[in-house]
């Protein structure tokens, strides 16, 4: 892969990915520890002809990015925790609709106001389903400054791919990190885009919500001859709001379906040392450098530990989750919440023995606390 | 010969689930005409629609459509505007949805002056949702949610469009389908964010338990509440309580309007001009 290197922060980078990616539009609403999205982004999109703006509430944030999507564009939006409890009722909507976006979330310490300005891994659980009712969510996580980049640019993607709402969780460690990173030039990342399906047949014969049981809509942009309707109604094939039983049933069943099934292609994460490893540490986002750093410590003491970092977090890795934790008995899922993630590998692994590690005072792990946390196994 | 409608309607979705005399009809058949005496394209036109019974006014129009979530009509219509600022975007909402849940989102549009046009089809009261107050129905009226007569005092949607920033401002009644057409036309036609309150009847829910229990006696007492703009402007401050002015209210066609606002953003990060100051605007606060 060819690379660049750049000196920038997370949330810096993630901005920049977006453009990179072909991201035209960008609506959002100032929220710390996210807002430096916006700041960058607003200077990157004029240059390209694409547009920023920031609205007048979280909630105009994502409900301009979801129109500028319909419109055509690949669109992007960033907040933190509370913004995110505001976006919830219209990403349903981007769920139901089936309208590909891109929104970023720089994780501070919650719930409510909570810790602005402090670290916190707290919106894992909320991430795989903001909105109320029945989807499946596709949520990526970077653990380091270069995945600010290369996943913000996957997220891109896959929302094409899927037809939906992508979320990438960031934290604020990782958002306002400040250093080197390699990323992918430009040229490669233009190589990698590859658009939203169109259909280019006669407009009668075009149906964008008729699609095979684990195959997104086919959703033409706005203005190109193809007039059709959006709604966050059920919805038949046409767009247009239906309560016909069976429809109704397939639809819902649909949007599970059509990332069930495919989940090798959203599937991705990390092992670090783990071929000979008799410890798993399981760690993601920030949280994951200091994993990395106490298994180097510890492996200096002769003790066989390895990480696994799922980077994409919802779906999670469950399968691979349990190949390991099949044979390897002592397991320790380190997360700045009170055990979100731990859960979802208890359930994963089917056992109700994994060891946890938490932090939820704002403050990050520290690869000591690891270390002694896991000698204590 | 009679207007056919057939073209710009989805006949299939006919017949609507408006009630048996209702007034969006008469609206939507006055925005059909509108669109057709302006030779616009279908294919150029977007109509983003909120939630209420006017939500479903999107739905029977054969346009490239939307129908939102609860008040985020104008929110969704502004990432739509910027993203093809050529095409033209109509929003439709109810008093509800534009006024109560999407108040916020209607001032920053009126504030930046998009170009976009907003019907506010309001009939003083939450219709699909049977009965309950909403911030135009009038004091002292039955709801279903203050059954003991309503207390909150009434919001006029234009005073309040004014005050935002809106460039077009009117306020129309279906009891004249001519005036509405033409009053349409003009706001699609003016550069800048219009706005159009255009009173409506809802005997069901607002009539039924308010003495206007048919759709005649519900006109009559909007046609009892509503005055020409120059009459209305001839009263004295006694004679206008418990009046609403109709007409043009306000047409202000210097007004910066954003899409081209942000075209000049562009050209500043394009190296193309300097950046904007205050001696840009003559209207600087």
């Amino acid at each position: 892969m060819a690379t660049r290197e750049v000196i920038s922060t997370g949330n810096e980078l993630a901005a920049i990915a977006a453009v990179d990616a072909g991201c035209r539009f960008f609506g959002g609403y100032p929220l710390t520890p996210s807002s430096e999205v916006m700041h960058e982004i607003s200077d990157l999109l004029p240059k390209v002809g694409g547009v920023a703006i920031q609205m007048e509430d979280e909630i105009g944030g994502i409900c301009c990015v979801i129109g500028a999507a319909m419109a055509g564009d690949r669109a992007l939006t960033a907040t933190s925790g509370p913004g995110m409890s505001l976006k919830a009722e219209n990403l349903g909507l981007a769920q139901m609709a089936e309208v590909p976006l891109v929104c970023i979330n720089v994780m501070r310490g919650g719930p409510s106001t909570g810790l602005p300005t402090r670290v916190s891994q707290g919106d894992v659980l909320q991430a795989k389903n903001p909105s109320h009712g029945d989807y499946k969510s596709i949520t990526l996580c970077a653990g380091s400054l270069a995945e600010c980049y290369t996943e913000t640019v996957r997220a891109f993607n896959l929302a094409d791919r899927f037809m939906q709402p992508v979320i990438v969780l960031l934290d604020e460690t990782i958002g306002h990190m400040h250093g080197k990173a390699d990323i992918p030039t430009i040229e490669e990342v233009k190589a990698g885009v590859v658009p939203r399906k169109t259909f280019d047949g006669p407009a009668n014969e075009y149906f964008p919500y008729d699609c095979g049981p684990t195959e997104p809509a086919t959703l033409n942009p706005m203005f190109t001859g193809y007039r059709y309707h959006f709604t966050g109604l059920h919805h038949d094939k046409n767009g247009f709001p239906t309560e016909e039983i069976e429809t109704c049933r397939k639809l819902i069943q649909r949007l599970e379906d059509k990332v069930a099934m495919h989940e090798d292609e959203v599937e991705s994460y990390e092992e670090f040392m783990m071929d000979d490893a008799e410890i798993m540490i399981v760690a993601y986002g920030s949280v994951s450098l200091a994993a990395k750093e106490s298994i180097r410590h510890l492996r200096k003491e002769g003790i066989k530990a390895g990480l696994f970092r799922p980077i994409t977090i919802w779906p999670s890795p469950a399968k691979k989750i349990k190949e390991h934790t099949d044979k390897i008995e002592k397991v320790l899922v380190v997360e700045l919440n009170i055990g979100q993630y731990h859960g979802e590998v208890q359930r994963a692994a089917a056992r109700l023995d994994i060891d946890g590690l938490f932090k939820v005072n704002g403050r990050a792990l520290s690869p000591h606390e690891i270390v002694t946390k896991v000698k204590e196994l | 010969m009679a207007f056919n409608y057939d073209k710009y309607l989805r006949l299939e979705k006919m017949p609507t689930l408006w009630c048996w005399g209702c007034g969006d009809g008469v609206i939507l058949k006055a925005f059909v005409r509108a669109i057709e005496k302006m030779g616009i394209s279908q294919d150029d036109v977007c109509v983003v629609s909120g939630i209420g019974c006017s939500g479903r006014f999107s739905s029977y129009v054969d346009f490239n459509t939307v129908h939102t979530t609860h008040g985020r009509t104008v929110a969704y219509a502004t990432g739509i505007k910027l993203s093809r600022p050529d095409k033209l975007v109509v929003c439709v909402g109810g008093d509800g949805d534009a006024l109560a849940i999407g108040g916020n989102h209607t001032i920053h549009a009126c504030r930046r002056n998009i170009d976009m046009t907003f019907i506010v089809i309001n009939n003083f009261i939450y219709g699909l949702t049977n009965s309950q107050t909403s911030p135009t129905t009038p004091k002292g009226m039955w709801t279903v949610s203050q059954k003991a007569g309503n207390i909150d005092p009434t919001f006029d949607a234009c005073d309040l469009a004014i005050a935002a920033g809106a460039s077009f401002v009117a306020r129309e009644t279906m009891l004249d389908p001519k005036k509405l057409e033409k009053i349409f036309i003009k706001a699609m036609e003016h550069k800048g964010f219009s706005f159009i309150d255009t009173l409506s009847n809802c005997h069901i829910n607002l009539g039924r338990k308010n003495k206007m229990v048919s759709a005649m006696e519900n006109l009559e007492w909007i046609d009892s509440i509503t005055i020409p703009k120059k009459k209305y402007d001839a009263l004295t401050p006694e004679e206008r309580l418990n009046l609403l002015p109709t007409g043009i209210l306000k047409e202000d066609t210097e007004a910066d309007e954003y899409c081209d606002m942000y075209a000049e953003i562009q050209k500043v990060q394009q190296g193309l001009r300097k950046v904007i100051s205050q001696d840009d605007f003559a209207k600087k606060i």
